[in-house]
C-alpha cells in the first residue's frame, strides 16, 4: 500500500479505497454470516429448525479465523511484509491450538470428576440413612464439590 | 553461463540485507515493536478466552448467550445478539476508517489523515457507549455481578406453580410479604407486597414466576406476578431469575424427582463465574479500547500540528497506532465468538 511505482496519486488513493471498501464488505457479511448460524441453529428464524452444535461451532471458529486472517493479512499489512517477520508472529499463535484443546478438555473432566462424585455421595447417603454421621459426612462431601 | 549469473544476483541480495542501513525484516523498530507487543498481548487474551473455556466446559448447565443477549436500548427485548451485532458493525467501520487514516498518511495528506482518525475515534466512542449500556443492563437491570448470576439453564423438567401450590407440596412453609418499591406506568412510586413462601429450616424464599418489568411498568399488564405460572418447561430450558435493587426472587416450581415424586424447588442461580469472567474478559478488552481511542487521539493532534512531517517516512507513527486498534478489533472478533456465538 505504499507508493506503487507509476501510480498517481488520485490513482493511488482509489486502488486504497477500493481496498477498505472490500475489506468492509467482507468482515460485514462473514459476521453476518456467523450470527445467522447462530441465530438460525439455536432456532430463532426458522421455526421448529435447529442444527447440531457439532456443525454450528467449527463453521463459526472457521468463520473468525478467516476474518482473523484478513485483518492481519490485509488491513495490518502483515501479507506485505518480509515472510520471515510474518512467520515469527504467526508461527508462535500456533501453540495455541494445543492449548484450547488440552484446556477444554481439562475443564471437561472436572465435570465429569464432580457429577460422579456427586452420584456417589448421594447414593452413599440413601444406604446409610440410619447412620447420622456417615449420612452428615456425605452431606458435607456433597456440599463441598458442588459448584453454584 | 546462466548458472553463474543466477548465483551473482543471489549474493547481492543478501549482501544488501547485511551490509546496514536496513532494519531486520527491513521493518522499522517502533513497528516490529507494537507487533510484537501484539504477539503477547493476543496471548494474554487468549489465556483468558482459554480459561472461560475451561471454565464454561466444567459446568453441567451455562446460561445460552442468545437468551443473555437478547435485549436492546430503546426498550427492545426478545432479539437475540442483535445489540452485540451492531457492535460489532461500529468496529468493523472503524477498522476501515483507521485503514484509510494509515493509507492517506502514506501519501503525506496531513488533512487527509486527521479526518480518518476522528472518524475512528468517534467509531471506537460508540463502541465503548454501547457496551457501557450493555454492562449497565446487565449489572442493574438483570442482576449478575461477580458474585450472582441469575442467567442459567435447568437441570429438569418442570412447571411454574402458584403459592397456593407451592403451599400444597410443602404445608411447612410461612406466609409471608415484603415490601417492594415500584414505578408504575403512570409514573408514581408507591410500595407495594410482594408474598411469598419462606421455609426457615433452609432458608430458602419461594415466589411467583414475573419479570422485573413488575418493578417498572409499563402497562398494566405489569402488575400481576402470575404472569408465567403455570408454564412448563424442559431440560435445558433458559431461565432468569428475577432481580430488582440487590435482591433476586427465585421463583417456585414443581418438578419429579428420581423416586418419581413431585417435588417443590425454587430457581436455582446459575454459575457464579459467568459474570466475573464477562466482566473481566469484555472490561479488559474494553480498556484496549479506551486506551487505544487515548492513543488515537494524541496521534491525531501531532498530525494535526504537523509533528510527523519532517520524519518524512509516510506518517509511520499512524501506521503504529493503526496496528494497535485493527488488533483491538481482531481480540473483539474472537471474544464475540466465545461469549455470543458458541
Amino acid at each position: 500500500m505504499g507508493h506503487a511505482h507509476g501510480l498517481s496519486v488520485e490513482e493511488q488513493r482509489k486502488a486504497d479505497i477500493s481496498v477498505g471498501v472490500k475489506g468492509f464488505i467482507i468482515l460485514l457479511f462473514v459476521t453476518f454470516g456467523e450470527v445467522a448460524i447462530a441465530l438460525v441453529g439455536n432456532g430463532h428464524l426458522i421455526n421448529g429448525f435447529e442444527l447440531p452444535k457439532v456443525i454450528m461451532v467449527p463453521v463459526m471458529i472457521a468463520l473468525s479465523i478467516y476474518k482473523a486472517y484478513y485483518i492481519v493479512s490485509i488491513f495490518m499489512h502483515l501479507g506485505h511484509e518480509v515472510k520471515g517477520m510474518a512467520m515469527s508472529i504467526v508461527l508462535p499463535m500456533f501453540l495455541l491450538v494445543w492449548a484450547i484443546i488440552a484446556f477444554l478438555w481439562e475443564g471437561d473432566n472436572w465435570r465429569n470428576n464432580r457429577n460422579y462424585v456427586n452420584k456417589k455421595a448421594k447414593s452413599e447417603k440413601v444406604e446409610k440413612a440410619d447412620d447420622a454421621l456417615s449420612m452428615k459426612a456425605a452431606e458435607d462431601l456433597s456440599n463441598t464439590v458442588t459448584l453454584h | 553461463m546462466a548458472h553463474d549469473t543466477a548465483i551473482e544476483i543471489e549474493t547481492t541480495e543478501n549482501q544488501d540485507l547485511w551490509n546496514g542501513g536496513q532494519g531486520p525484516f527491513k521493518a522499522s523498530y517502533g513497528k516490529l515493536m507494537m507487533w510484537y507487543f501484539l504477539l503477547s498481548d493476543a496471548f494474554t487474551f487468549a489465556g483468558f478466552l482459554i480459561a472461560y473455556g475451561a471454565l464454561r466446559f466444567s459446568m453441567n448447565a451455562w446460561p445460552v448467550p442468545d437468551f443473555v443477549f437478547s435485549t436492546t436500548p430503546f426498550g427492545g427485548e426478545g432479539l437475540p445478539l442483535i445489540f452485540v451485532t451492531f457492535m460489532t458493525f461500529v468496529l468493523i467501520v472503524s477498522s476501515v476508517t483507521a485503514l484509510r487514516a494509515v493509507q492517506e498518511g502514506h501519501m503525506e495528506n496531513q488533512n487527509g489523515v486527521i479526518k480518518w482518525m476522528v472518524a475512528t475515534l468517534i467509531g471506537g466512542g460508540i463502541f465503548l457507549g454501547c457496551q457501557a449500556w450493555e454492562w449497565n443492563n446487565l449489572m442493574n437491570v438483570e442482576g449478575v455481578s461477580i458474585y450472582n448470576n441469575p442467567f442459567s439453564s435447568s437441570l429438569e423438567d418442570g412447571k411454574y406453580l402458584t403459592l397456593d401450590e407451592a403451599v400444597a407440596l410443602n404445608p411447612s412453609l410461612q406466609r409471608k410479604t415484603m415490601d417492594v418499591s415500584v414505578h408504575g406506568h403512570d409514573g408514581a412510586h408507591t410500595t407495594e407486597k410482594l408474598p411469598y413462601l419462606y421455609d426457615a429450616k433452609k432458608d430458602v424464599k419461594y415466589f411467583e414466576k414475573f419479570t422485573h418489568h413488575f418493578f417498572h411498568r409499563h402497562s398494566a399488564d405489569d402488575a400481576t406476578t402470575s404472569v408465567k405460572t403455570g408454564t412448563a418447561f424442559k431440560s435445558g430450558d433458559s431461565y432468569l431469575v428475577t432481580y430488582n435493587e440487590g435482591e433476586y426472587f427465585p421463583a417456585a416450581y414443581s418438578t419429579v424427582n428420581e423416586n418419581n415424586k413431585v417435588e417443590l424447588k425454587a430457581e436455582a442461580m446459575g454459575p457464579r463465574s459467568f459474570g466475573t469472567l464477562f466482566f473481566f474478559i469484555t472490561g479488559f478488552h474494553g480498556f484496549h479500547v479506551l486506551s487505544g481511542l487515548i492513543m488515537l487521539l494524541i496521534i491525531t493532534i501531532n498530525t494535526w500540528s504537523g509533528f510527523y512531517k519532517p520524519r518524512k517516512n509516510g506518517h509511520e507513527m499512524v501506521e503504529k497506532v493503526g496496528l494497535y486498534w485493527h488488533f483491538v478489533d481482531l481480540v473483539w472478533v474472537f471474544v464475540f465468538l466465545a461469549f455470543y456465538l458458541i
